[in-house]
């Protein structure tokens, strides 16, 4: 306990350290040092540092009581070049929970427009398109669901990934390519940080999860296609997909480890004004066709999967949205009849609503946020509240919670109910 | 005769009219009306500006943001396309809020966030609220309708015409009339003064420092007031030019890639 709170001492005082050091205690000198960088190297230079604690609200047998631990230095440049413009962006976190020191790579690209109709962006990169809030369906470029359940900033659910992407535009329509020569994947929660569900019972640490990763060249590659237009105001667009599970929906006979599955999916989706806010729907198809008959039980089936939402105003600075989500898994006699003896039957639709409120209150500086997943089918549920609080133009302050409820220890949700936490961090940007 | 007048124009105002055609005698309040919003406006078919806003709150604590602000012309008094690129605080750096605002209906508008590289779609309803936390009002960004408000002229001395509006529908909107301070000369409202249901003035935009560009007045300086709770936001409008040769760079593809114009 003294340890604890004397580390954490420490990594508070290295924080103000590098605040002040960088001299951005006062507003005026935080904007100083990306400015006086830009003079001398005409590069842009900025980020953050921050500090982050989080603890679980209950035991878990499996895991630390520190949901998360860190502090966090993050930089970012951009050069712009005759030809298009460079960009890097890398954290250097300091990680109490895994008990490690780790850089991230989170961009490092090339950004050009060969020609007046063509974008490019090349090297590691964050990807984002399809029209579901905190929902993903035709988005099927890396997630990381650690960061999401441990109270990390929202930037960190989406996880980089190794592409070129080629946009192409005209009045026609428009064309987005991107082509990963190696797979890249989801952060999955496999016992290190947070326990979960294994297939036969909760496991942590004491059983981590492990795959047989994708990682031949060309070979286990991935190629997403998103072709959009929008029409007075009204976004559509159609995808494809073509590489493999970004979780490992498949299982090893042999060796018990996990597998990516392939998969190639297409959808659609719908965006516009509606009635005074903003309306969406998107549907796709997930066709796992390493298991085309849906009778193999270690390999996930086929699913169609469908959302619409809605969000709006409900008074100044106070905003509602509401999503309602299916999977719809294909095959399910056959899925049911493969199934072994005593493994969990999962249902063949599972529904979700969420439901967004967001109230921003003492001229934005403070905003209050409660996001919930609620399953009916699966009888769960996943709370996340959270407060943001601006306390100058470099500081900020936010504390929230990840809280999981469900009935069953194998539902989506309900699986992560040992890791329901509450953090909070400060963070300094420059 | 009657009609609204966007006051606001004070704050992106930066942007607007073309030569103004000799002033009548008397005009009437229409083409007061008219003539005010083309050129808080419409200066230009389109332009560009550097805006500093500095926010200080009731309690005297201040904030800033920096931004460059791109705005094109669908129609001259019409529809309009707006691109705001965030400089500063480094934590919305490279943040882009889009508007396309349309005359009738709801403006469309998108919001960037690049950390996510996500094009997130905003509710555009209510178009009096804070914008990006300053007291300015996404209407002052980008204007209040001249269809939404009844206008009196009320007086004229030997500056300013003098107007009263007061709203269509008073539901939408959290004041019962304003008053606007319209130049004689130029067409420029320098000051609009918000009344609550009460009748109490509570908040004052104020254009501070007008300069010609190019031919057309331009806010250089403006200032809105909290009068009731204390606070203001005073914006400073750098680098203001007109007619920059925009192409359509108000579409997904320059959220996600800033065009040069709003660059460093």
């Amino acid at each position: 306990m003294i340890t604890t709170v004397y580390r954490n001492v420490i990594s508070l005082s290295l924080l103000m350290f590098f605040c002040s050091f960088s001299g951005v205690i006062s507003n005026a000198s935080a904007s100083e040092v990306g400015d006086w960088f830009y003079d001398q190297y005409e590069t842009e230079l900025y980020g953050f540092v921050e500090a982050r604690q989080g603890w679980r609200l209950q035991d878990d047998p499996f895991e630390k009581d520190e949901s998360i631990s860190e502090a966090r230095f993050q930089l970012n440049l951009s050069k712009e070049f005759s030809w298009g413009i460079g960009k890097f962006k890398g954290d250097l976190v300091g990680d109490r929970v895994m008990d490690e020191v780790r850089g991230e790579l989170r961009e490092l690209f090339i950004s050009l427009s060969p020609f007046d109709f063509m974008d490019m962006k090349i090297g590691r990169q964050i990807q984002t398109w399809g029209t579901g809030d905190l929902l993903f369906i035709n988005d099927l470029f890396p997630k990381d669901w650690e960061s999401f359940f441990t109270g990390r900033d929202d930037e960190y659910l989406k996880a980089p990934s190794d592409s070129i992407r080629a946009s192409f535009f005209s009045d026609h329509a428009n064309v987005d390519l991107s082509y990963s020569p190696v797979f890249n994947g989801s952060t999955y929660i496999d016992g290190s940080r947070l326990s979960y569900w294994n297939g036969v019972r909760i496991a942590g640490s004491d059983s981590l999860f492990n795959d047989h990763e994708r990682n031949r060249f060309f070979r286990d590659d991935e190629i997403a296609v998103r072709i959009w237009k929008t029409i007075n105001g009204i976004e559509l667009a159609v995808y494809g997909y073509d590489g493999f599970w970004q979780t490992p929906e498949g299982l090893n006979r042999e060796t018990g480890m996990g597998i990516y599955p392939r998969l190639r999916s297409a959808g659609a989706s719908l965006r516009s004004s509606l009635l005074g806010g903003i309306g969406n729907i998107e549907a796709g198809y997930y066709d796992s066709h390493q298991d085309d008959a849906g009778d193999d039980p270690f390999i996930r089936n086929s699913e169609a999967r469908f959302l619409a939402g809605y969000e709006r105003e409900l008074a100044a600075d106070l905003t509602a949205g509401i999503q309602y989500y299916l999977e719809w898994m294909s095959d399910y006699s056959e899925y049911e009849s493969s199934l072994p003896p005593g493994a969990v039957r999962k249902d063949e639709k599972r529904h979700l609503i969420t439901l967004r409120l967001t109230r921003l209150m003492m001229n934005q500086n403070l905003r209050l946020s409660l996001f919930g997943y609620f399953s009916p089918s699966d009888e769960d549920l996943y709370l996340r509240p959270k407060l943001h609080y601006k306390i100058s133009d470099s500081w900020a302050v936010d504390a929230g919670g990840n809280i999981f409820i469900g009935e069953d220890n194998h539902t989506f949700f309900s699986q992560f109910e040992n890791n329901s936490n509450a953090y909070a961090g400060l963070r300094c940007s420059y | 005769m009657k009609r609204s007048i966007l006051l606001s124009g004070l704050f992106i105002l930066c942007i607007l009219w073309k030569a103004v055609p000799a002033a009548e005698e008397l005009p009437n309040v229409k083409d007061i009306v008219d003539r005010a919003n083309r050129v808080a406006y419409y200066a230009g078919d389109d332009g560009k500006a550097k805006v500093s806003m500095t926010i200080t709150d009731s309690q005297g604590r201040v904030r800033t943001r920096e931004f460059v602000i791109l705005r094109k012309d669908v129609s001259d008094g019409g529809e309009q396309n707006f691109y705001v690129y965030f400089n500063k605080p480094s934590d919305v750096r490279k943040m882009v809020f889009m508007v396309h605002k349309k005359i009738e209906g709801d403006d469309d508008r998108w919001l960037y966030l690049p950390a996510l590289d996500l094009v997130k779609r905003i509710a555009a309803s209510d178009k009096r609220t804070s914008f990006v936390g300053s007291h300015f009002l996404y209407e002052d960004v980008s204007g209040r309708s001249i269809h939404e408000d009844e206008h009196t002229l009320i007086g004229t001395d030997e500056k300013y015409y003098i107007l009263n509006n007061i709203p269509k529908d008073p539901s939408t909107v959290e004041f019962s009339s304003y008053k606007i301070w319209i130049d004689r000369k130029s067409f420029m409202p320098m000051k609009a003064e918000y009344r609550d249901r009460d009748g109490k003035a509570y908040r004052i935009v104020e254009a501070l420092e007008v300069e010609d560009v190019q031919g057309h007045p331009t806010v250089v300086k403006s200032r809105v007031k909290d009068i009731i709770n204390g606070g203001e936001t005073v914006s400073i409008f750098d680098d203001v030019t007109y007619d920059i040769g925009l192409g359509d760079i108000f579409t997904e593809r320059y959220l996600r890639r800033a065009p040069k114009e709003a660059r460093k």
